[in-house]
């Protein structure tokens, strides 16, 4: 079953179509083309215009940030465009240093840039993410880094942005992928916890953003316990609370605690789950707040007990939805499960073209980093 | 249904046998009548649908999707039932503002309507239904639950609200019927036990004990008496006469499971007057020109829904008597094996029936001349049958029948399983409690300089060992393929592992052409180089010349 196909399909697609010419946008808006505000370079999203990049995957000289995942914020540019919010975050993980200068922006702040103006806007996705909109003479095009459309009550909701092209993720581009309330997942969890009450319930979660979620979101349905968390989580949760977010009593895990939590919640890093460190528990039960969890197989694969589809990116539902209302006739789709959501446009008339853009995976791929020992 | 479909998704992924009776027991005890019961119904297959067809399903997700997009996702999902429970689009009429379906509203809704009016209904559902709530319908009503819980188990679940022996439940279980409202007033004491006027019921079968050689010096051989091991199913033979006067037969399995259907060549012979009211305990065979056919023939009978004429002329089914549990209203669990022994030896002679026999008594003085007949069973007269034994049976002559396994009454001794060496190639996580180990294990024979996978095992290791393979598999990796590990392997690198087995039949499906029956590990060579590990001629050679033969350690 080719259950890796939509995280393998942004890996390959690189390597297997050798580009002569960057692809490049060619909306038409009055008479101007926006090929001078948006291209695609082998670093990635590139505005000629400003001489900016958007999300590189490898050092470039002046970048523009969407959010805090290593996949997208990277170290070593040197000029950087950010929220505070993300700029403290990836100074929390690459060091002070991440870069030569640093500027930050309020969303909704207009920054402009040889005659291009740039304002970010929240994405819902986590603390501090923003979708970049880019102003130019010929018309206007945002995109959106990672997003979601759900209620999360650890970041600023997504705010929708009219434009003439959007940039969009499809991380969850395919229709069986519709993301269910959190709380109800959340309420699984506790179900479980009230019917196992002798066994440690571990709930992996990526460190930046669906960990603390997960966290608020058992605040909210009355969990008032002790959250346990990995050493990994410590310095992005204390950035969260730092940021005014309650997030009760949180403790970090020593060795010695382990096997005494029975009946305890614990949030660790995906990778941690399959780690000799989950060991220790009593008797835990393995839970995973994933949006991957909605299908078994990905879920069976990992070996999980408890799947919790929760998830910080739009779901097949939302994604549609958000391309209808940007009014854009131009959709750029750069990564994810492209061709289902690329199909879909095209059945409503719009242009649409997948990216594959290298170095994007879902974050999945950042968790498994975190989790090595 | 939706609640009832929250327990399957959460079956679904848990392997603990406790868990999954707690989760069981949880949702017994708070489900309300006749919810729970169609639910126990579902999960002991006591439902069919005959007109929910896959075809149906697809033909109701063709005319709601773009095709184009459910190929995607079919094959992302690689399961229909799956992919349609998650693709199927929020109705786009108004919500009808009524509630999902209870799982009683499914079963009497499937059995009052017509195939014409089915897909409508079974879209109604579906739209009121959410992703879960649709996967366990589709799931329920193709017949494809697979969440790991046997009938045994829902029952053992039932069992547990009232502090109860399973084994009560499976004695009145087939006079019941969903909803089964009587069962559970009774586990829950409000009623009293329901009656089992069932002309044919089933009763817990006795089970025995593995012997262990220590138990030769404690016991004496006079107290025992022996029979081989037929290598088929155990099985109950049932014959019996209802209230109008009918005759009734039923044959089930050792869990209880009603097997009836798979064998219209045995229920015409319980049916058969002259059997009375009979209740016999024996092996299910394909016996053919008096030959008994090995396990590997006996598996084209079983599981089948449909039978042919064809299969029944080709492999024809038989029952070998082991005991007699009751006799035209005489209930004989009571009586010592010796007087039982003697009951069914007078009763097979009465019914002379060819698709019966008795299970034969190993005559032996002392332990070694059983010890023996179990090496060579020819010896000990089983001749030409000794490839269908598995080994011996000892039961004590005075142990009354009693249901479940018993200690130091009945004891079985297994012939020793085949053995060869062979490489490690690939480990997977296992799950639940163990999905931080590597535990389940791919191993492969030299097939010239080259090793061919020829076998999966999942045990037969202590804890200990397991963490030791754990620690090798992981510091031993070559390559990974999403869960899996490939080792490194080669002949002069690899693990050796002592693979014990108990059958080997040719395959199609495996690149090695054989396929192992019950594979486990005996023993970790950690001592043996790889390039000492068998050759795929040895399996071969087991193949070709019948396998106790030439095995080497069937002496």
């Amino acid at each position: 079953m080719p259950v890796s196909r939509g995280k393998t399909s942004c890996f390959t697609g690189w390597a297997a179509r050798p580009r002569a010419n960057w692809p490049a946008l060619t909306y038409l808006s009055g008479q101007m083309a926006l090929s001078d505000l948006l291209t695609l370079t082998p670093p990635g999203l590139y505005c000629p215009a400003a001489d900016v990049h958007i999300d590189p995957v490898r050092p470039v000289p002046r970048a523009l940030i969407t959010h805090g995942h290593s996949d997208h914020a990277r170290a070593g540019h040197g000029r950087v465009l950010a929220t505070a919010q993300t700029m403290a975050i990836m100074a929390l993980r690459y060091g002070a240093q991440f870069c030569e200068s640093q500027q930050a922006v309020a969303y909704g702040e207009r920054v402009t840039l040889n005659g291009i103006e740039v304002s970010f806007h929240p994405a819902g996705h986590v603390l501090g993410s923003a979708q970049i909109r880019l102003q130019g003479p010929s018309g206007c095009v945002v995109v959106s880094g990672d997003y979601k459309r759900a209620y999360d009550p650890t970041c600023a909701p997504f705010e929708l942005v009219r434009c003439d092209a959007f940039v969009t993720e499809a991380t969850f581009g395919l229709p069986v992928f519709r993301h269910p309330d959190a709380a109800g997942e959340v309420a699984k969890l506790l179900r479980s916890c009230a019917l196992f009450p002798e066994r440690a319930h571990l709930v992996g979660a990526y460190s930046l953003g669906k960990a603390q979620r997960v966290m608020k979101l058992l605040r909210l349905s009355g969990w008032d316990k002790p959250i346990w968390i990995h050493g990994a989580l410590e310095k992005i949760t204390h950035f969260y609370q730092s940021e005014g977010i309650d997030l009760g009593d949180i403790r970090k895990v020593s060795a010695a605690d382990r096997a005494t939590l029975a009946g305890e919640i614990i949030i660790c890093p995906p990778g941690q789950l399959a780690d000799l460190w989950s060991r220790k528990f009593p008797d835990p039960v393995t839970a995973f707040a994933s949006g991957w969890m909605r299908v078994r197989a990905r879920a069976r694969q990992r070996g999980i007990e408890l799947p919790l589809v929760i998830s910080d990116h739009v779901d097949w539902d939302d994604l549609c939805a958000t391309i209808s209302e940007t009014g854009a006739s131009e959709i750029w789709v750069t990564h994810g499960a492209e061709e289902a959501i690329v199909h879909w446009c095209q059945t409503r008339g719009l242009d649409a073209r997948p990216l594959h853009i290298l170095g994007y995976g879902d974050d999945e791929v950042e968790a498994l980093a975190e989790g090595a020992p | 249904m939706n609640r009832f479909a929250q327990l399957l998704d959460r079956l679904a992924y848990e392997s603990s046998r406790n868990s999954k009776l707690r989760m069981l027991a949880d949702y017994f005890r708070t489900t309300p009548d006749p919810e729970r019961g169609y639910a126990l119904a579902a999960m002991t297959g006591a439902l069919s649908f005959t007109h929910a067809k896959p075809a149906i399903i697809r033909a109701l997700i063709a005319e709601r999707t773009d095709p184009v997009l459910f190929a995607m996702s079919y094959d992302y999902v690689g399961d229909l039932s799956e992919t349609v429970a998650l693709l199927w689009p929020a109705p786009q009429t108004e919500r009808r503002n009524v509630a999902p379906p209870s799982l009683g509203d499914v079963v009497h809704g499937l059995q009052q309507v017509g195939k014409a009016q089915l897909p409508q209904l079974l879209a109604s559902w579906l739209d009121d239904l959410d992703e879960t709530g649709r996967w366990a319908l589709l799931k329920l009503i193709t017949g494809g639950l697979r969440i790991g819980v046997s009938a045994r188990l829902a029952k053992t679940a039932v069992a547990s609200l009232g502090d109860h022996d399973p084994n009560e439940i499976e004695e009145v279980w087939h006079g019941l019927s969903p909803p089964f409202l009587e069962l559970f007033a009774w586990v829950e004491g409000r009623q009293e036990r329901p009656s089992a006027n069932n002309p044919a019921p089933f009763r817990t079968p006795m089970l025995a004990h593995a012997w262990d050689e220590a138990d030769f010096d404690k016991l004496d051989p006079a107290d025992f008496s022996a029979e081989w091991k037929w290598d088929g199913i155990r099985v109950q033979a049932v014959a019996g006469t209802d209230e109008e006067g009918r005759r009734v037969a039923r044959l089930y399995s050792r869990t209880g499971e009603d097997i009836s259907k798979s064998f219209p060549d045995l229920m015409e012979m319980l049916c058969e007057a002259h059997f009375g009211d009979v209740s016999i305990d024996g092996e299910l065979l394909v016996v053919i020109e008096g030959a008994v056919q090995p396990f590997g023939t006996l598996q084209q009978r079983l599981n089948r829904k449909s039978v042919t004429q064809k299969l029944v002329a080709q492999y024809p089914a038989h029952i070998r008597a082991y005991d007699v549990l009751s006799e035209n209203g005489e209930d004989l669990r009571e009586l010592p094996f010796a007087d039982r022994r003697a009951r069914l030896e007078s009763l097979v002679a009465r019914l002379a029936h060819p698709r019966l026999d008795l299970s034969p008594e190993i005559p032996f003085s002392d332990w070694p001349a059983l010890a023996q007949a179990r090496r060579d069973p020819a010896s000990a007269g089983a001749a030409a049958a000794a490839d269908a034994i598995e080994g011996v049976m000892l039961k004590r002559r005075d142990s009354v029948y009693v249901p479940g396994r018993p200690k130091g009454l009945w004891f079985k001794w297994k012939r020793d399983p085949f053995n060869v060496d062979a490489v490690l190639m690939y480990a997977q996580r296992g799950h639940g409690r163990r999905s931080s180990f590597y535990s389940d294990f791919t191993f492969g024979v030299w097939k010239g300089s080259e090793l061919v996978p020829v076998g999966k095992a999942y045990f037969g290791f202590t804890d200990a060992e397991l963490k030791e393979l754990d620690r090798y598999i992981r510091n031993h990796t070559r390559n990974r393929f999403g869960p899996v590990r490939e080792l490194d392997f080669s002949m002069d690198q690899g693990l050796v592992l002592e693979i014990a087995f108990e059958g080997l039949s040719r395959s199609t499906r495996h690149k090695s052409g054989v396929a192992m029956r019950f594979p486990r590990i005996a023993r970790i060579r950690w001592d043996k180089p790889a390039r000492e590990a068998d050759q795929i001629e040895v399996l071969e050679t087991w193949l070709d010349v019948g396998l106790r033969q030439s095995a080497p350690n069937a002496t």
